[in-house]
């Protein structure tokens, strides 16, 4: 039996403690805000917060997690309106929508411990987070921005 | 069952797009269609399509007591906001409702119900404009006339603004809840009486100030999409396909599979043998109490597949077979003046030869669908471009009148054509039938989507030009070899067909006096198909790379060689010497081929881009024009190339025209990630073959631009256009000049020419 906090929740988990984080998050509670892109770790649509980092859940296994806190999309803010939530609506980020949980989870985290990143940080810390659409342009501009305040 | 996503109440204004790039040109259109005025003066290609379109407000908009606006969205929304964003605000605004008052449902699969819902070829809005607004103008009126009747007074006397009736004279108001039922119940008004709003009246129409509809939803990991889709006692499956196409199933040992922690069933999933338009290719199913296990169980599976006739594809080989093809004389499909005479008497002859490879969509959400099927009765949620379409597919495969399928459409993560073609979908249906009904799952890894997809073609493509002794370019020869997408619905035709040459080949601009196209045989081992712009991909980057080719030997400006190329103002009208020309299945008429607009996207750009401004060293700047989806389109370029040949693309400047414009925003957007995407195309993507297999797995052998690569600015500039001009595509035009304006941006920074794609190392130094 694995035992985690999953946004703030207690839970456990009997199944294979070999599988992916991601798909405990998504088919077994129905956290479906985290998405499957690549399954490898290439294109962060999976990004999630363990113990505070950014982390693509599809290679965190479930024996990884054990005993650990994971926040998802889902419970990053309870009404949806962290800072960098409220800088993608602003600049009208997403196309398709569908990398966007991962993009926001991972800027969250960069701006958890980097307050106010240069344009190369935010490239650096970004560059995991594959957008299809191209969305980059306005991705880079909300980080500024939900760091800045502008 | 209509899906329903509730985003009242929670919207916001966009705020800084206009400084991550857009200008919009526009002031606002004069008011040429002054209340009172009727339909457009232009025909679209909209009724021939299969089910055309519908008009019938009460199809589209329900009214509560409480005065919320529902509004339908029948069409795809994979990311350009058309389908569940402007569309619907086209309606809303002539309909005079207050947009947070709007609610939007996704309608499902039905075409005799909602029209076409095939969302591809960039024609949302230009086939759904003037739908959407005689959908609300009737309405209006309808609710004009029945507080017109509460009131006693005449209907002239009152005027629907702004989510309510109002009584001008007695300054009497009713809201819209008030007066829904008995507007409800009135006869919808003739088409010839509708009144439309003047222009200049418009609220959400060309303003771009509003944010789309799954805003909210989608930063806050509520939007469902169809890899989201959960019911009660659903079962994950994924599916072992044949590595080759055609290859057949020999045996397959489940035993490892079935050890596999939360494995519940090893079973064939029937296959069809190519070509067979949407029908799945067939393979082994695991399913599994969850993805992961499913995923863990496939890899477990021993099978022995027999490769069959499509083992001999090899990239390399193929290619060295489309060189060869396109050194020789092939079938010629546009044909004016005498263009061997033109090449005897030449100057000098100037030749190029491209290479553009097989590109995968690779959406972002790969495909996956799940299904309800019982004997009688078929149930699906997933995202598809062309619900009504996938819906007649999906009944015809399970013997069922399409009355009993019923396909629920989710969001797209990401179409790009990919989701036009529904074999996932079929697949999800053929399970659950197996299964007896148990809901039903399928998803596709990212390693199934880049094998398993319907690619984007690979093309050989040779242009000549004869040049005279005073440097005018008299005689162009485009020779274009590419497997066609026709060899996915019929035996293999071997050539590009009128509709594939129809972009960017057959119909080049050009004022030259001696011109032949030619296509030539280009056999398919793999299944092709449409990919965001289709064959402009190969045929733009030829012709625009050539121009610059051709400025460069002739020691011209890029730009003055495009603009003398394209030639003086005037209609380019190729059918007369050709026998079948595709023009994105609109009317010739209402959107001829107009060089007037395509000069002027070129010098629109080049103004707003600072054309010839001095730039640092290593860096270059490059240009190219392409008119696709009945839009014009026109990229600047400027790259970098560092000391060891690593390229970085500090701007970007395009010019769209496509005529009058409903969400500039959007249109910005679309051309921000058209410059990614085109990026993605040029740089580093590839499919290839090997065995008949391909040999990309996942992100990192098909890598996508990243952040860090991605062009740092894209300036978007779009062409004002009054109502009166008709709308043209969005979605993909932006993408077939980019990859051209990029290569020949890295001429003038290296004076290397690129004339294959991808890019890769070739600049390493
Ligand atoms: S799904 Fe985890 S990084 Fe792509
Ligand atoms: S918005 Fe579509 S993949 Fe990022």
């Amino acid at each position: 039996m694995i035992t985690l906090r999953v946004n703030g929740q207690e839970q456990s988990f009997d199944g294979d403690p070999s599988l992916p984080l991601l798909w405990y998050l998504r088919d077994e509670l129905g956290l479906t805000g985290s998405k499957y892109g690549c399954g490898e770790g290439l294109c962060g649509a999976c990004t999630v917060h363990l113990d505070g980092q950014a982390v693509r859940s599809c290679t965190v296994l479930m024996s990884d997690a054990a005993g650990k806190s994971v926040v998802t999309i889902e419970g990053l803010d309870p009404r949806g309106n962290h800072p960098v939530q409220r800088a993608w609506r602003a600049l009208g980020v997403p196309q398709c929508g569908f990398c966007q949980a991962g993009q926001i989870m991972q800027a969250a985290a960069l701006l958890a411990t980097k307050p106010n990143p240069t344009d190369e940080e935010i490239n650096v810390a970004m560059d995991g987070n594959i957008c299809r659409c191209g969305c980059y342009q306005r991705i880079q501009a909300a980080v500024r921005m939900a760091a800045t305040g502008v | 069952m209509t899906q329903i996503i509730e985003n009242v109440s929670r919207r916001g204004v966009l705020k800084g797009v206009v400084a991550t790039g857009a200008l919009i040109l526009a002031v606002r259109a004069l008011p040429s269609m002054a209340a009172g005025s009727g339909l457009p003066k232009y025909q679209t290609g909209a009724g021939a399509m299969p089910h055309g379109v519908v008009t019938d407000p009460h199809v589209f908009i329900a009214i509560d007591s409480a005065g919320l606006v529902t509004i339908v969205a029948a069409r795809a929304e994979m990311g350009t906001g058309a389908a569940r964003t402007s569309l619907p605000m086209i309606l809303a605004d002539e309909l005079e409702a207050d947009w947070s008052r709007v609610r939007i449902v996704q309608g499902e699969g039905n075409e005799e119900k909602y029209g076409n819902q095939d969302t591809d070829g960039s024609r949302s809005v230009r086939h759904w404009l003037w739908p959407m607004r005689e959908c609300g103008a009737a309405m209006r009126m309808m609710l004009e006339t029945a507080a017109a009747a509460r009131w006693g007074v005449d209907v002239s006397e009152v005027e629907a603004t702004n989510h309510e009736v109002v009584h001008r004279s007695s300054g009497r108001r009713l809201g819209y809840g008030a007066l829904a039922a008995d507007a409800m119940k009135l006869p919808v008004p003739a088409k010839e009486t509708l009144r439309f709003k003047d222009p200049a009246a418009f609220r959400y129409i060309g303003t771009g100030s509003i944010p789309v509809v799954d805003l909210f939803d989608i930063t806050t990991g509520r939007a469902m999409y169809g890899q989201d889709v959960r019911l009660p006692g659903m079962k994950y499956a994924v599916i072992a396909r044949p590595p080759v196409l055609n290859g057949k199933l020999v045996s397959f040992d489940a035993t490892e599979a079935l050890k596999v922690p939360g494995v519940e069933k090893v079973i064939e999933v029937k296959g069809w043998k190519w070509p067979a338009k949407f029908q799945p290719l067939g393979g082994v199913a695991v399913i599994a109490r969850n993805t992961g296990a499913a995923i863990k169980g496939r890899a477990a599976l021993k099978i022995v597949w027999d490769d069959g006739e499509h083992a001999v594809y090899d990239s390399d080989k193929y290619r060295e077979y489309l060189m060869e093809t396109s050194r020789k004389p092939g079938k010629t499909v546009r044909n004016e003046g005498d263009i061997d005479a033109a090449m005897s008497k030449a100057a000098r002859v100037i030749v190029g030869e491209y290479y553009i490879p097989h590109l995968a969509h690779a959406t972002m959400e790969p495909p996956c669908a799940t299904a309800v099927v019982t004997a009688d009765r078929a149930e699906i949620w997933a995202p598809l471009q062309s619900p009504g379409g996938s819906r007649e597919d999906i009944a015809k495969t399970l013997g069922l009148p399409p009355e009993k399928v019923v396909v629920n459409e989710t969001l797209l993560g990401g179409g790009f054509g990919r989701k036009s073609k529904c074999d996932y979908a079929q697949e999800a249906a053929l399970l659950s039938k197996a299964l007896g009904g148990t809901p039903v799952k399928v998803i596709w890894t990212r390693e199934d989507d880049l094998q398993h997809g319907y690619l984007h073609t690979v093309a050989y493509e040779r242009i000549e030009a004869a040049v005279d002794q005073n440097n005018k370019v008299i005689g162009w020869r485009h020779r274009s070899v590419a497997p066609t997408i026709w060899s996915t619905f019929m035996p293999d035709p071997k050539y590009q067909q009128p509709l594939e040459q129809s972009m960017g080949l057959i119909d080049v601009p050009f004022d030259i006096p001696n011109i032949r196209c030619e296509v030539g045989e280009a056999p398919a081992h793999t299944r092709i198909g449409w990919y965001r712009s289709v064959y402009n991909i190969p045929h733009a980057f030829a012709v625009q790379s050539f121009v610059g080719e051709l400025a460069a030997a002739l020691g011209k400006d890029q730009k003055e060689m495009l603009l003398e190329l394209i030639g003086p103002p005037r209609i380019v009208d190729p059918r007369k010497s050709v026998k079948e020309l595709w023009n994105y299945g609109e009317p010739f008429d209402s959107y001829p081929i107009d060089t007037g607009r395509l000069a002027r996207v070129v010098e629109l750009v080049a103004e707003k881009a600072g054309w010839g401004r001095k730039l640092p060293p290593g860096h270059g700047l490059g240009i190219a024009v392409h008119r696709s989806f009945v839009s014009y389109v026109a990229t600047v370029v400027e790259v970098a190339v560092d000391a060891k040949g690593n390229l970085s693309i500090p701007r970007v400047d395009t010019a769209i025209d496509c005529g009058f414009h409903v969400n500039p925003e959007r249109i910005t957007a679309q051309c921000e990630g058209g410059a990614v995407m085109g990026l993605s195309n040029a740089k580093n993507c590839a499919i290839t073959f090997k065995n008949g297999r391909v040999q990309q797995t996942n992100y990192n052998t098909y890598p996508v631009v990243r952040i860090s690569e991605a062009p740092k600015v894209t300036n978007v500039y779009i062409v004002p256009a009054s109502i009166d001009v008709p709308p043209s595509g969005v979605g993909e035009p932006p993408v077939p000049p980019f990859a051209p304006a990029l290569c020949n941006a890295i001429f003038a920074a290296t004076g290397k020419r690129i004339r294959s794609l991808p890019i890769g190392n070739q600049l390493a130094t």
